[in-house]
């Protein structure tokens, strides 16, 4: 186990002299592998933040009936009545026309909007949560709703965020496309970079193998070389994400004031971060294990 | 030991360098395998360590039957034979004790003990003190006896040289043959291949003549 844990050793340490003593071509690769791992993962990064702001306004799909503005007290509870006994609804909130109005001057952005109004425009509503969320029922129940006596408008509020989210995945089906379009290129890049280590070292190789040399001690550095790549091209590509994210913000910060908001685009967490690393070592690995099991027969 | 029977080796291309061979090289034993150009000396020597297989026949080292050993059991099977190369196989990006310390990267050595292997070996072959110089500082001669010392740090049972004093002087190449023969004194067989007939005058050592691929009586 030690002699294994020392050879494991020896061909890191090989791997990383390997890098070090061509430091200008270590760098153009990471920053090509960088480059192509960044693009992906600035898609990965943009598409959490949207996701993130659609589950802040819509966590769960509700349907807000809006009364007429002349309704009475009896007509609200009949409507009330009408809800509390329709087997399909899980929940009713009301919603008065002065929390309305409160809840109006509270969002950020349109209290400036609500203070120029002078007088409360807002009907009284009724937020209903449905048991069956299914796009189908949900729009029945809205049309059956629109049809109670006093109900003036009702808006199905999760449309939008469902739009949103049916754009969210095709952002990011595209983001995996892209990403898995780059890994191929990642691996090749890498194949090409051991394929080149490889021929470089080729009288190296054949003389250990005459001596005794397994294949297994003799791939090992390359790789580890394909592996400490792969692992440098992500870290090239989270700085790139990085910066980017940086600048982005300067604009998305003026933006976000302008609304009265405090958003930002945020970088990838620790776990993503990570997970990028690896997958990108990972690539790096897979395309040294490939060019290592094509050359290295060709050496004997 | 070291058994060939009937061994015949042919290459792609129909041309036949060794025919019907057979002879056994006993534990201990020093023997050289003579002949012209051509005669099928390295081909001999190459089948021992299985660079070549043979075409039909059996070859055994220490009772393995080389000639059907998997790829995966080579390593293992080299790692016991000292093996010295006609071109001498240097690595010339390497250092005189790189070079020599190589075989025990592969083995199960601490690297202090390699390093006192390695200087031993060195000592053998008296170029302790040329550690840290390239192979391509050293003469001919040395060069030749960097080769042997890497042949022999795993301390091998048996040492293999192909033609290990070609293009050196006579006096050179006696230097060369006196290392094999100390190796032999403390139980070491050795094989080695040689064109050069006067290399072989004054020795009283066991040769197997090929010619043409056939081994003479």
């Amino acid at each position: 186990m030690r002699t294994w844990l020392r050879h494991h050793w020896q061909a890191l340490a090989l791997a990383l002299s390997k890098l070090l003593a061509h430091k200008p071509a270590t760098l153009l690769n990471a920053i090509v592998i960088g480059v192509a791992l960044a693009l992906p993962a600035s898609g990965y990064t943009l598409l959490a933040n949207l996701l993130g702001v659609t589950q802040r306004f819509a966590p769960q799909p509700q349907l807000s009936l809006f009364l007429r503005l002349e309704t009475t007290r009896p007509e609200l509870d009949a409507v009330r009545a009408r809800l509390r006994a329709d087997a399909r609804i899980a929940a009713v909130r009301f919603v008065s026309r002065d929390q309305a109005l409160k809840g109006l001057r509270a969002t950020e952005g349109l209290a400036d909007v609500a203070a120029a109004l002078g007088q409360n425009p807002l009907p009284d509503a009724y937020v209903v949560r449905a048991h069956d969320l299914a796009p189908d029922a949900l729009d029945a129940l809205a049309s059956d709703l629109r049809k109670i006596p006093g109900v003036a408008h009702v808006q199905l509020d999760s449309a939008w965020a469902r739009r949103l989210a049916a754009i969210a995945a095709t952002g990011r089906i595209a983001t995996g496309l892209l990403a898995a379009l780059l890994a191929v290129g990642l691996i090749a890049v890498t194949f090409n970079t051991i394929r080149l280590q490889i021929l470089t070292h080729a009288e190296e190789i054949e003389v250990s193998r005459l001596i005794g040399a397994t294949d297994g001690y003799i791939a090992r550095p390359f790789y580890y070389l394909g592996l400490l790549q792969g692992v440098a091209g992500g870290l090239v590509a989270l700085a790139i994400l990085w910066l980017a994210i940086a600048v982005l913000n300067l604009g998305v910060q003026d933006l976000a004031d302008s609304y009265g908001s405090a958003f930002r685009l945020a970088f990838l967490g620790a776990g993503d971060a990570c997970a990028m690393i690896g997958f990108a070592g990972l690539l790096g690995w897979l395309g040294a294990y490939l060019s290592v099991s094509k050359h290295l027969r060709q050496i004997s | 030991m070291i058994s060939f029977s009937d061994v015949s080796k042919r290459y792609p291309g129909g041309q036949e360098s060794l025919t019907e061979v057979t002879f056994t090289l006993e534990p201990g034993e020093f023997a050289f395998v003579a002949g012209r150009s051509g005669a099928g000396k390295s081909t001999l020597l190459k089948l021992i360590p299985a660079i070549e297989r043979p075409s039909s026949g059996t070859v055994l080292v220490n009772g393995q039957n080389v000639g059907a050993l998997r790829r995966a059991a080579l390593p293992y099977l080299r790692r016991n034979l000292g093996l010295v190369f006609q071109d001498q196989k240097l690595l010339y990006d390497r250092s005189v004790f790189d070079n020599v310390a190589l075989p025990l990267a592969f083995s199960d050595h601490s690297p202090r003990e390699a390093a006192r292997r390695a200087r031993a070996a060195l000592d053998k072959v008296g170029l302790l003190g040329r550690e840290r110089a390239n192979p391509v500082q050293l003469s001919g001669g040395e060069q030749q006896r960097l080769a042997i010392a890497r042949a022999v740090v795993n301390r091998p049972a048996t040492l293999v040289a192909d033609e290990p004093t070609a293009n050196l002087d006579a006096e050179s190449a006696r230097a060369i043959l006196q290392i094999f023969f100390a190796f032999n004194q403390v139980g070491v067989t050795v094989l080695i291949a040689t064109h050069d007939e006067a290399l072989l005058e004054g020795c009283a050592r066991r040769v197997l003549r090929l010619a043409g691929g056939r081994l003479l009586s």
